[in-house]
């Protein structure tokens, strides 16, 4: 887990795109934003990703609790019920291991550390880029292989 | 020079004008580019629901700035950010100023201040709306004379 990366991430591999394409990475896309949760899920399905939204935090942690699993998480902070920081010290406090990334636009350097040290592996500023979901799936490909 | 040709035209020149006046930035280009023919719809989608969210936050604003009581700043706060966010995620660069310069009078706890930045955001807002509603038409106008909307880096 990864402190202080809140800032936009560009260090590319050599692997190109159309490797990164065409994976069978699952994602959830937890935003209380009917056109983010839209966004987000377009943007992913563009690299092949499956992608499953959450309207808030609460429904995420009950996905999970009733055996869903996800290789990636996509976190908003401020969400009514459970803000991102809560559901995610509830999903490490549950033994979730998947990557979780903060997605946000707090401006607050201190909030952004607080929401980083709920959990995430990262977070970066909305809105999300092509760069930074590359960057998310070499992380994601460079994970499954030091899980096998 | 054709009916197409004509309409494809007026569009780039439309296109780069909403650009150079900043009305959007690059973001919006980025959202145009993820619609493809499994979902022609996507970007004016994406804006309707955008412009959703804007009437839904500027009436919150509208409210918490009306109390006589005393102004909740925190939640006027609140909402500019959401909509700051929104904004920046689909590139509605000058909505996303407005809501700049709105969060610094909110901090400031200036009633005026806010109320003054509440009519520009509103604005702001009305007239990316017709900016916007002038470039689907004419996108519109391109398919139905049967020709391709131009991609406009």
């Amino acid at each position: 887990m990864m402190l202080g990366n809140c800032a936009t991430s560009s260090s590319l591999s050599t692997e190109s795109d159309e490797d990164i394409v065409n994976n069978n990475l699952t994602v959830l896309v937890v935003d209380d934003s009917p056109m983010i949760r839209k966004l987000h899920d377009m943007h992913l399905k563009k690299f092949g990703l499956k992608v499953q939204v959450a309207e808030n935090g609460k429904n995420a942690v009950d996905l999970f609790r009733s055996g869903a699993s996800f290789n990636l998480i996509l976190m908003d902070k401020e969400m009514p019920i459970m803000d991102g920081a809560e559901v995610t010290k509830e999903l490490r406090t549950m033994g979730v291991t998947s990557m979780i990334v903060g997605v946000t636009s707090l401006d607050s350097i201190f909030d952004r550390q607080a929401f980083m040290e709920a959990g995430l592996d990262h977070c970066f500023t909305k809105p999300l880029t092509t760069e930074n979901i590359i960057f998310l799936l070499q992380e994601l490909n460079k994970k499954n292989n030091e899980e096998n | 020079m054709n009916i197409v040709n004509q309409l494809q035209r007026q569009f780039i020149d439309f296109s780069t004008s909403l650009h150079r006046e900043g009305f959007v930035d690059d973001q919006f280009t980025q959202l145009q580019k993820l619609q493809d023919e499994n979902s022609p719809d996507f970007v004016v989608e994406v804006v309707s629901l955008f412009f959703e969210d804007c009437e839904k936050l500027i009436n919150n604003m509208a409210r918490a700035l009306e109390q006589t009581q005393g102004v909740d700043f925190k939640q006027v706060d609140a909402s500019v950010h959401q909509l700051k966010g929104s904004s920046s995620s689909i590139g509605a660069m000058r909505v996303k100023n407005a809501c700049i310069s709105f969060r610094s009078f909110c901090e400031a706890q200036n009633r005026e201040g806010c109320l003054r930045c509440l009519q520009q955001v509103t604005h702001e807002y009305s007239l990316l709306k017709n900016k916007l509603q002038t470039l689907f038409t004419l996108e519109q106008q391109i398919l139905a004379a049967g020709g391709s909307i131009p991609v406009v880096d």
